[in-house]
């Protein structure tokens, strides 16, 4: 490698080197001002982030850097973008949270970064190798985020549960890679991509297309990976609960698209079907599941994998429609989510603390009317009703599974989307129709900026849906 | 007309009076009063802006005016409005409406009146915009929008049962509609645009509009509602809130007879036709039966909400009839009904505010002492009855001449209709009104109040004058009519001659 290579490479990589090094300066500030220094090491962190991002978007070329393991292109920069946002608005949404669950701890700042860091190599991953790394630098991240809270027993079960299984997805996915370079011979996604069509695929492929699939499928808590969901976004402090749901997924999703529409694009008829069959069960099962459930953390989880489902159909079509489908999807569902979950947090009893039941947001319409306005427009966004941006999102994942031909995908979709909005809707009666049990308290700025903008995205994505669309359409345009 | 945006400015003039309620204070010493006024000013100011869209109609054009197209979500989704002669009046009935509506909520409404307010005004953007729509995506957006305030309504302000009706009335019609969205979607990749003026050129493929149309019917039925999926109406009707019925029973079922005739019908021909008998056979079920079951109603809503389900029968009939009378007939039944239904449901209304129950047998002998509200009240049973000299009676024949020369046996079916409508709105006219005024609670009830003859005798006036003259509608109706039915017809022709070119 020429010094001109390394340099090209060093500057087309430049938002995660800030990051990285950021990171480690972060860690140091920390550890030599003391135990308590979180507030300061939690702005730097925002400043952080902000920076690489304005430098991903401003000053980033496109192309491929150290030797292919990393590629920067628009879809690329597209959901590294959407990937920033849900990072700094998880941390933004803490500043404000008690102490109780030790969020105020400097680690907290420092492991999002870290996360971070992972989920845009993940995005940039143009190889095996490079993916597997990033994936674990993320992951291992988000299992001590998860238990960050350390004497809380919730907390540090959700964290264990968490790496448990994660560690065995990570098995899964490392498998399937070793098969794949075994009956390849190459872990770059072009050379990969290049092989399959010369050479065909063999049994041994498909078998480790399928890990990869299953390691993949857990990471964005597809059925049937979803177990740990609940369990973990039950379990883990809300907040990171909320960072959970948001910029992982992105990442993890635009892995996939990445990893299958680069290097399987050969084989689609072979990854096409296990998609469409992830698709379906998540949709169902994040459907039903999410009836009985009393929590609003564990539905909002079910709700997630529900969704996740949905972004699969777009998938599932394998064309650039569904590719663009897709990134409108995982960026609308941030947005609500973020959105959703910033009125979780801001239900905080006067007396007694933070409360997590779906009944405890009675009345709160007449109580907190903008929260309850703002939470109302997140769930019918999340049920996909008009005009809404969460039903634009889905009208074109499902356009381009219409597309395809596949009926029976999108029929069972809408269907599971009819079941899904019986949910959504029993959180706006509870807070419309039902009468208050309490007060919560005052709700923070930082809060209701973070709702009041999500809510203003959701409403307002009929006057702005043309130009992220057509930004989506050029993130898409990249693998066609 | 000028290039003036006259239609965006009838649709989203509400959101003004939105804006302005959101600035207003329900708690402060006016502010109730504020509230109430901000909200009738807004819609009648629509309602007079709507006005000059019928005055700078062509009646004789058959295409769409006023039309308006921006650019908006890609792929092809445009903003494109428009209006022609089958959508024009629908717009005016909604506007029209409105301040009814307002005005029947005016001591109705004890708490959170900003919020009901809002979600009326939402509603009529989203209503206005349904019928001004020419973009199937955009006419989507704005059909299933509604659903949101109308969930409001009912569950916030309805009745005992609100929440169970509310759940009913939104996932019944999410059901319907999904299929539709994805007829939708077909539809695009198959003609490339969803601009609807260009879908209506295009010709389907003979076995997609088999498909397309049971997509598009699912979605149309149950908004009709058709018998058998009405079943949310008499609930979302008995809970809903006065106005909330008005609405629902005025414009929200319209919806669906207007799908039915711009997309069904206009884009799916030789389904249509394949499809008739079968949409005859529920159309006459619903008017047989659903007739029989008003008469059986012991709550007056519920009873009106089934006589209204009859009545949809007639226009479903007079749609898949598919002549210039059973067309025509159809639109005017449908925007009689609008009149006459909504009057009915503010005579209920009337009442309830008096006593708070919708029992029938709770009343009894109230000609003695409001006589007002007697005449009024039995003006509109007329009327939906169907007696000649009253809207409803031009509606009907016009569908059941419309059926007699498409199929003379349906006619003969619906025209029983006619006697059993007869006899449970005359029924619940005599239970209601006549007899002695025995029961106590009844005797000091005061007649109509100023406000009250506000919201009856317009309606009143206006039933009957289109029961005696309906040319002004008829003639901004019949060039679109003629038009889709010479579209209609030509397709079938060519249909039957491909099939006997292959048989050659």
């Amino acid at each position: 490698m020429t010094a001109d290579t390394i340099l090209a490479s060093l500057h087309l990589s430049t938002p995660e080197i800030i990051l990285a090094v950021g990171g480690l300066v972060l860690l140091m500030i920390g550890v030599f001002s003391g135990e308590r220094s979180g507030t300061i090491v939690t702005g730097l962190a925002v400043a952080l982030l902000i920076i690489s991002g304005l430098w991903l978007v401003l000053a980033t070329g496109e192309g491929e850097a150290y030797g292919g393991a990393f590629v920067s292109d628009a879809f690329g920069k597209f959901m590294k973008v959407l990937a920033l946002i849900g990072s700094v608005t998880a941390m933004v949404m803490t500043v404000g949270h008690d102490r109780s669950e030790q969020l105020d701890r400097f680690e907290f700042p420092v492991l999002i970064v870290l996360s971070t860091l992972g989920m845009l190599l993940m995005i940039s991953a143009n190889s095996l190798l490079s993916l597997y790394l990033a994936l674990e630098l993320q992951s291992l991240a988000l299992y001590v985020l998860a238990a960050i809270n350390r004497d809380s027993l919730r907390s540090t079960e959700a964290g264990l549960k968490y790496f448990v299984l994660g560690a065995l997805s990570s098995g899964l996915l490392l498998y399937g890679m070793s098969l794949v370079y075994g009956f390849t011979g190459h872990i770059g996604f072009a050379e990969i991509a290049a092989a399959l069509t010369s050479e065909g695929r063999s049994l041994g492929l498909v078998f480790g297309l399928v890990f990869i699939l299953a390691g993949i499928a857990f990471k964005i808590s597809a059925v049937p990976f979803h177990m740990w969901t609940p369990d973990v976004y039950e379990g883990a402090p809300t907040p990171v609960t909320a960072y959970f749901s948001g910029a992982p997924k992105v990442a993890a999703m635009a892995m996939l698209v990445r990893i299958v529409i680069d290097a399987f694009q050969p084989v689609v008829a072979d990854w096409q079907q296990v998609v469409v069959f992830i698709a379906i069960a998540s949709m169902l099962l994040g459907a039903f599941g999410a009836i009985g459930q009393r929590n609003i953390k564990r539905m909002m989880a079910y709700s997630s994998i529900g969704h996740m489902g949905y972004a699969l159909v777009g998938l599932a079509s394998g064309s650039m429609a569904g590719v663009r489908g897709v990134v409108l999807y995982m960026l609308v569902y941030m947005v609500m989510t973020l959105g959703a979950f910033a009125c979780i947090l801001a239900m905080r009893r006067k007396e007694g603390g933070y409360v997590e039941n779906i009944d405890d947001l009675a009345g709160a319409s007449a109580t907190n009317p903008f929260m309850a306005t703002a939470m109302t427009a997140m769930m019918f966004s999340l049920a996909g009703i008009p005009p809404l941006g969460g039903f634009f999102a889905k009208y074109f994942v499902f356009m381009a599974a219409i597309e395809a031909q596949l009926y029976a995908l999108a029929i069972i979709g809408v269907l599971a989307s009819v079941v899904g909005a019986y949910y959504y809707l029993r959180v706006v009666k509870v807070m419309w129709f039902d009468n208050a049990t309490g007060e919560f308290a005052r709700t923070p700025g930082e809060l209701k900026l973070v709702f009041g903008l999500a809510g203003l995205f959701v409403v307002g994505y009929v006057l702005i849906g043309g130009p992220l669309g057509s930004a989506a359409e050029a993130a898409a345009r990249t693998f066609f | 007309m000028t290039d003036w945006p006259i239609l965006s400015a009838v649709t989203f003039l509400p959101l003004v009076g939105v804006a302005l309620l959101l600035l207003t204070r329900e708690d402060s010493p006016y502010g109730r009063r504020n509230i109430l006024n901000v909200s009738l000013l807004t819609t009648v100011f629509t309602f007079v802006l709507s006005l000059f869209i019928w005055t700078g109609f062509d009646a004789s054009n058959p295409g769409f005016q006023m039309t308006e197209k921006h650019e908006w979500l890609g792929t092809g989704i445009s903003y494109h409005l428009g209006v022609d002669g089958i959508s024009m009046l629908f717009v005016i009935l909604t506007t029209f409406l409105m301040p009814f509506c307002v005005l029947a909520s005016w001591n109705t409404i004890e708490k959170r009146l900003k919020e009901y307010m809002i979600a009326f005004l939402l509603l009529e953007v989203f209503m206005v915009g349904v019928f001004v729509s020419l973009d199937i995506v955009l006419f989507y957006v704005f059909f299933e929008a509604g659903l949101i305030p109308m969930f409001i309504i009912i569950g916030v302000w309805g009745g005992k049962d609100r929440v169970y009706a509310s759940y009913k009335f939104f996932l019944y019609t999410l059901l319907g509609s999904v299929l539709m969205l994805l007829a939708i979607m077909a539809m695009y990749w198959q003609a490339g645009t969803t601009d609807i003026t260009e879908l209506l050129a295009y010709n389907f493929p003979a076995h997609m509009q088999t498909w397309l149309w049971l997509a598009f019917f699912a979605s149309f039925a149950v908004k009709m509602p058709m018998w058998p999926v009405h079943t949310w109406l008499p609930d979302a009707h008995v809970q809903a809130p006065t106005a909330g019925s008005v609405i629902l029973a005025g414009v929200l079922l319209k919806l669906g007879g207007y799908g039915l005739i711009r997309f069904s019908l206009a884009m799916f021909p030789l389904a249509s036709d394949y499809f008739a008998p079968f949409v005859f056979t529920l159309s006459v079920i619903a008017i047989i039966y659903t007739s029989l079951v008003a008469m059986m109603q012991d709550d007056m809503k519920k009873l009106i909400a089934y006589s209204s389900v009859a009545h949809m029968g007639y226009v479903t009939m007079g749609i898949f009839a598919a002549n210039v009378q059973g067309l025509q007939g159809a639109i005017y039944q449908m925007l009689s009904h609008g009149l006459v239904s909504g009057a009915l449901f503010l005579c209920v209304g009337v009442v309830y505010d008096r006593l708070h129950t919708r029992e029938i047998a709770a009343y009894g002998g109230l000609v003695n002492n409001m006589p007002k509200y007697a005449v009024a009240f039995m003006v509109f049973t007329m009327a939906n009855v169907g007696l000649p000299g009253t809207s409803g009676f031009v509606g009907e024949i016009t569908t059941l001449l419309g059926a007699f020369r498409a199929n003379t046996w349906v006619a003969l079916f619906a025209t029983t209709g006619v006697i059993l409508s007869a006899s449970y709105a005359l029924w619940l006219y005599r239970r209601i009104i006549f007899g002695a005024l025995e029961k106590e609670s009844l005797k000091s009830l005061p007649d109509l109040s100023g406000r009250e003859k506000l919201l009856l005798y317009p309606l009143l006036i206006l039933t009957i004058f289109f029961g005696v003259y309906p040319a002004p509608v008829f003639d901004v109706t019949a060039a679109s009519v003629d038009a889709l039915l010479n579209h209609y017809s030509a397709a079938l022709q060519a249909a039957q001659q491909s099939v006997a070119l292959l048989a050659n």
